[in-house]
């Protein structure tokens, strides 16, 4: 049987993805400050009440600040991360469709996936990148460990991987009509159990709740950002955090990945 | 059973015992539809609600996996090779998909961009499209500005961007004023001029009529008839009518050959045909000349799609 062959040979799937992932920039970009204010206003008030206002009036000590900006930099990469894929999939595949004109792109559907997370990590390493400029107009110094810096990179990295990997996993397993319920139930605890207003090791005195801060991912990025910015506070050891912050971003791509082709793909 | 086989003719989509069950489902979504679409035809596809036609449009448009079963494309496996069937084929969804977060152009160009269309032929092509369409000065505009009749053109034009020789629409004048759909179907009917193949589904069963040249009727996942429009409204037994008057009281018309029912009224007869009704007239003339009586009107009325339609997949609610 003849074949009709109309189309044009089919794209390359490299210049395919860069079209796919240039959109998501285009969009994005064109509101730039609208993205920053939406991503860092939280962790900007976080730092100006707990890092600057509880140490001016004496209700934390003065070196409080030091050890929260690297939390506050975990919670910003997780959590802007997780948002550039949680909500947007929620919508993209109940309300708006709009994925589906990539999705019939010639392209692998999981290569959308990836690109999906992709580009919510870098929105992540962008506001991250910002806060520290931020960082240091509010508290007035900064505490830069220059021989933490490449583990500050890396942390930073797979810190927002694991953030979009997270995302896409509520996103895309979370039922559109629950998606109120899972900002409450699973963001706010995300957010007040991984470490980042107090380090992990000195919840030695509260072991309970060490116990269970233990299970938070976002305690392990926090901890990793610490011992590149503040190693001289006692803090998780590095042999332990970036292997279990590795461990989890490979399981929650994973699960992201079969989320996304279970919603992509009937 | 049809099975659409259409010979030495070259087929833009070709799907043979296709069978989709989805997982915890007892029963088969698609149970083993066979057909096939000739490049540069308007093939409609009706069913009911649930019928299994758009888990079909879906495999053959890389969204649903086929559990067994063929489903080309332009020649291209779509099972075995999705990525390279998504060139060859397009697709106009019933509900708006558009990006929201673009204007009108922008989603023209991106769908182009995305299909891998060099830039200055996707600028040209969507300054093209849109005037196509009638939206020629609504390119800058967003499209959650339009309605729903121009989102629905701008999504046939969208699809065109990257030339595809295989237009999947569904049900695509649902929700459209009259002039939106005369609009629709004559930009259509121009694709097919160019050699586009477009399969659609519908449940409008004049736009079926009107639009396509062969049309396939699914039901409980198998294919139930699969012909021209008025073949399919010929071969329905008895459901073809000839209506005659005649001078005087009837006369006993019941003998005739091939009439499957007839009904009196006031000196006129509905003899329900099977086949075509005008060949009945000389017979029915005789008949009357021999009973002193004379023939003076006829008239021929012909089964519609939707008779069709309702005595292939009955009358119950979905």
């Amino acid at each position: 049987m003849t074949a009709v062959t109309r189309a044009p040979a089919p794209a390359r799937a490299t210049r395919v993805f860069a079209a796919v992932l240039w959109r998501d920039v285009f969009v994005t970009g064109r509101e730039l400050p609208v993205f920053l204010a939406q991503v860092l206003l939280q962790p900007l008030f976080l730092l100006f009440v707990f890092g600057k206002v509880l140490t001016s009036i004496g209700a934390a000590r003065a070196g409080y600040a030091d050890l929260l900006f690297p939390g506050i930099i975990a919670l910003t990469t997780m959590l802007t991360a997780l948002q550039g894929t949680a909500l947007p999939l929620v919508l993209d595949f109940s309300f708006s469709r709009e994925i589906e004109d990539r999705l019939l792109a010639p392209l692998p559907v999981m290569a959308v996936a990836v690109e999906k997370m992709l580009f919510a990590t870098l929105r992540a390493v962008v506001a991250a990148a910002v806060m520290f400029p931020l960082g240091y107009w509010i508290l007035g110094s900064l505490a830069i460990h220059p021989a933490g810096v490449p583990l500050l990179v890396l942390g930073i990295f797979v810190g927002s991987l694991l953030g979009a990997a997270i995302g896409m996993t509520l996103g895309t397993f979370v039922p559109p009509s629950r998606i109120n319920i899972m900002f409450a139930l699973i963001l706010t605890p995300l957010i007040f159990t991984g470490a980042t207003q107090y380090p992990w090791p000195s919840l030695h005195t509260l072991r309970w709740f060490q116990v269970v801060t233990a299970f938070n991912p976002l305690t392990y990025v926090s901890e990793t950002m610490r011992g590149a910015i503040v190693p001289d506070v006692p803090h998780m050891s590095v042999a332990i955090t970036v292997p279990v912050m590795l461990a989890c971003t490979a399981v929650f791509i994973w699960t992201g990945m079969r989320g996304f082709r279970r919603r992509a793909l009937d | 059973m049809p099975t659409g086989t259409i010979g030495c003719v070259s087929a833009a989509v070709e799907v043979v015992d296709l069978v989709k069950r989805y997982p915890k489902s007892p029963t088969n979504a698609v149970d083993g539809v066979s057909f096939a679409v000739r490049a540069g035809e308007i093939f409609g596809f009706l069913g009911p609600n649930g019928a299994g036609k758009s888990t079909t449009i879906g495999i053959l448009t890389t969204r649903v996996l086929a559990t067994s079963g063929i489903a080309r494309v332009a020649g291209i496996d779509v099972l075995a090779e999705p990525v390279r069937a998504r060139s060859a084929l397009a697709v106009v969804p019933q509900r708006v998909n558009l990006d929201r977060q673009l204007t009108a152009r922008q989603n023209l160009l991106f769908h182009a961009h995305y299909h891998g269309v060099g830039k200055a032929e996707r600028e040209r092509r969507a300054e093209e499209l849109l005037e196509q369409f009638g939206l020629g000065d609504r390119g800058a505009d967003k499209v959650d500005r339009y309605s729903g009749g121009q989102a629905q053109r701008l999504m046939i034009a969208r699809a065109l961007m990257h030339r595809p020789s295989v237009l999947f629409l569904d049900e695509p004048s649902t929700g459209l004023d009259p002039q939106a759909r005369l609009f629709v179907w004559d930009r259509v009917r121009d694709l097919r001029e160019s050699g586009v193949t477009i399969l659609l589904t519908t449940h409008d069963m004049d736009e079926a009529a009107e639009l396509c040249d062969r049309v396939g009727i699914i039901d409980h996942g198998r294919l139930l008839a699969l012909d021209t429009p008025g073949a399919l409204t010929r071969t329905l037994p008895g459901s073809a009518y000839l209506d005659a008057g005649f001078d005087g009281p009837a006369p006993e018309l019941g003998g005739l050959a091939g009439v499957s029912r007839a009904e009196q009224s006031d000196g006129r007869v509905r003899l329900y045909v099977d086949g075509e009704p005008a060949r009945l007239i000389g017979s029915l003339a005789s008949v009357a000349a021999a009973s002193g009586r004379q023939l003076v009107d006829v008239a021929v009325g012909q089964a519609s799609l939707e008779d069709v339609f309702i005595s292939l997949t009955g009358r119950g609610l979905r």
